[in-house]
């Protein structure tokens, strides 16, 4: 058999390491965190085990129990049993337990040795259950079990050794299947406590730990403090240290392309290098710092275990506005994108909450946003201090951030009292022990992101530049015209025309043609209006000179709420066609942003004007 | 007792759940995570806003239930 690839299934509990003895084994920079349910889509790696044999690990999602009830519990077992269409049965099943919290997970692994399929156990985290004076007696547990026991450390180089030179080996034999019913599922717990006695020994239950950074976290008063305090300081700090690095970027870019524009002669290629390509994605690009600053408050925060305290304390408030605080989660990973927040909803077992949770998802400020009211800010509104320690500019930040969330509570309100469907909701959450956030996780967390940005800038971002380039230049002015000539080309007419709808929230031509363009990617509102003016020749001192001199306080505070709310980008509608396969819930979701941002952008516009 | 009624920090053990209708799925899980005869539970914490959820206490688990969820579960305060 050495010559065969053995297909091998990592599975256990939520958040036991999976993940991360998944990315050991394989070399791969999946997602790890500190939650459960951050798997929500199964992986599959492959590696070369030291006696040459090919080994094809696949990691599935976190689950308690084989319950028929839940979906997602099914359909593990149908992989683990081969009975899911189009996947045949792993030869070998690595079940993963947490060394620290057996008496949870070791009823899982019975669970699945009834299958009656070769199972290895995996303890993982035995560094924290040493840490914490758990001894376990492995060889005894191994007898009880009638399992092979390896121990493994899945966040250390090497701590998946033991597991690799375990599954190298022979396949271990196979206990018979036996039935699934509801009593000897409650045996399941009588067994679990018989093995636990006589194998570990535990000093105290818990951390010491987390019941001391708990009595805080989760104190009545203090918690919500304390959280209040952690979310204004992340975005205060994507201010105040995203903000210079970019402004570097942005000048360095235009030195750059002042530079090659001596290089190149005259003509429609030095105004393509120039315009659009310095121009346009040059100011995009000089969003990465910031956008990087942001991921990394959210990556530390997801690794510490720190999130679902936070559910734990919004939960009631979530639930009053129609959601749970199962969507916390999901809804704070959409402030990085509103599409892994989509998918992240995954995790909400209640169909309803889920859908509530995916409709409001894409109002809560996404990082591409961040180019769009960065600029706008930059421009508009003045650096004072208030109270003599905030910026103003990180307290508008801070507000349109305000804003989306409360236009989700809104949203999430009325979803709420028009739902027909009033049974109970569960939460039923576990709580992780705190973890101290590894540097390593956090750095590819980063590279990846920084990955997809700069993907996105040269693939779609930079496709878009060159389109509103060339619709801004083209066609050229007729003989004898008078108007600038960017009046004649097409831009100009889509924009104008475009304008009658806009016109009432107070966009000139130029910001209703910008959004075109912004609904393929947010961001491309930037390139898109620095390319639009620089052809127009009205840049020359910077993009953001021009757009204080060309619109108004009040178009621009306008364009932010429009920001704010506005149904984008067809990624994400189209992330909600996938994962509740309906277009009516697409169409919804784009209605009523439609609606709600033209409705608030209007109120914003008249107002501001009205009070200038 | 309820475990919804349970104080603060006392020790308890957990006697069953009870289904709230039948073919509870919530009840259902609650037993697969290990809320069955005789395992010692506790209140840890109990949430800001209306006393919602608590934060349960059991095994070396710590679960967030709302106090729909808890009521489900009759307790047994002992002298421990």
């Amino acid at each position: 058999m050495s010559a065969s690839t053995l297909r091998i299934a990592l599975v256990g509990n939520p958040n036991c390491g999976k993940t991360a003895l998944f990315n050991q084994l394989t070399g791969g920079r999946q997602k790890v965190a500190n939650y459960a349910g951050v798997t929500i889509e199964r992986k599959e790696g492959r590696f070369m085990a030291p006696s040459g044999r090919l080994l094809q690990i696949l990691d599935l999602p976190g689950t308690y129990s084989f319950d028929a009830n839940s979906p997602d519990e099914q359909i593990t077992r149908d992989v683990l049993e081969g009975n899911y269409p189009g996947e045949a049965a792993p030869d070998l099943i690595v079940c993963v337990a947490d060394a620290t919290n057996l008496r949870l997970h070791l009823r899982f692994v019975l669970e699945v040795k009834r299958l009656g399929r070769p199972v290895v156990l995996a303890l993982n985290m035995m560094d924290a259950a040493q840490r914490r004076g758990i001894e376990i007696d492995v060889p005894e547990l191994q007898r009880r079990l009638g399992l092979p026991v390896v121990e493994t450390v899945a966040v250390k180089r090497g701590g998946a050794l033991a597991l690799i030179e375990r599954v190298d080996g022979e396949v271990p034999v196979t206990a018979p299947a036996m039935a699934d019913d509801p009593a000897s599922r409650a045996d399941l717990h009588a067994q679990v406590r018989e093995i636990l006695s006589a194998t570990v020994t535990m000093p105290r239950q818990t951390a010491v730990m987390d019941d001391a950074l708990d009595r805080w976290a989760l104190h009545p008063v203090f918690g919500l403090a304390i959280l209040a305090v952690v979310m204004f300081l992340v975005f205060q700090a994507v201010y105040a240290a995203g903000k210079p690095m970019s402004d570097l970027i942005g000048t360095g870019f235009g030195w750059l392309g002042g530079h090659v524009a001596t290089l190149l002669p005259a003509g429609p290629l030095q105004s393509l290098v120039v315009n659009g390509l310095f121009g346009g994605l040059g100011t995009v690009l000089g969003f990465l710092p910031v956008i990087l600053v942001l991921f990394f408050f959210i990556l530390v925060l997801e690794e510490s275990g720190y999130l679902p305290r936070a559910a734990f304390l919004l939960d009631r408030l979530m639930m009053s506005v129609g959601l749970t605080g199962r969507s916390f989660i999901p809804l704070l990973s959409s402030f990085a994108c509103a599409i892994p927040g989509i998918m992240g909803t995954r995790s909400i077992q209640d169909p309803r909450d889920r859908l509530a949770t995916i409709l409001v998802a894409p109002l809560m400020t996404c990082s591409a946003r961040l180019p769009v009211y960065a600029l706008l800010i930059g421009a508009f509104i003045p650096t004072h201090r208030v109270l003599g320690m905030f910026n103003l500019q990180g307290l508008v930040l801070f507000a349109l951030y305000v804003a989306g969330i409360l236009g989700a509570m809104a949203v999430g309100w009325v979803i709420k009292h028009i739902r027909r469907d009033k049974s109970e909701h569960a939460l039923l959450m576990e709580l992780p022990s705190y973890r101290m956030p590894k540097p390593r996780d956090v750095a590819i967390g980063l590279y990846e992101r920084g990955g997809i940005f700069l993907k996105r800038l040269t693939g779609v971002i930079l496709a878009l530049t060159v389109l509103m380039w060339f619709i801004s230049t083209f066609p050229s002015p007729p003989a004898g015209a008078t108007g600038p000539a960017i009046n004649y080309s097409f831009a100009g007419y889509i924009g104008r025309g475009l304008q009658y709808i806009f016109a009432p929230i107070g966009f000139n031509w130029q910001i209703s043609l910008a959004l075109i363009p912004a609904f393929a990617a947010r961001e491309t509102a930037v390139a898109a209006l620095a390319t639009v003016y620089l052809v127009g020749g009205e840049a020359s001192g910077g993009l953001s000179h021009a757009l204080t001199g060309q619109i108004s306080l009040a178009s621009a505070l306008s364009l932010l709420v429009w920001f704010a709310y506005a149904p984008q980008c067809m990624s994400t509608l189209a992330i909600i066609r996938r994962e509740t396969n309906s277009w009516r819930n697409v169409a919804i979701s784009f209605g009523y942003m439609f609606g709600m941002a033209y409705a608030a952008s209007f109120l914003v516009y008249q107002l501001a004007s009205w009070l200038a | 007792m309820r475990l919804s009624d349970l104080p603060k920090g006392a020790p308890a053990v957990v006697d069953r759940v009870h289904d709230a209708h039948a073919a509870d799925p919530i009840a259902q899980r609650l037993r697969d995570l290990g809320f069955v005869d005789g395992e010692p539970v506790r209140v840890v914490a109990i949430g800001p806003l209306g006393a919602d959820p608590l934060l349960i206490q059991i095994g070396s688990t710590r679960f967030a239930l709302r106090r729909s969820e808890a009521h489900r579960v009759t307790v047994r305060q002992e002298a421990a």
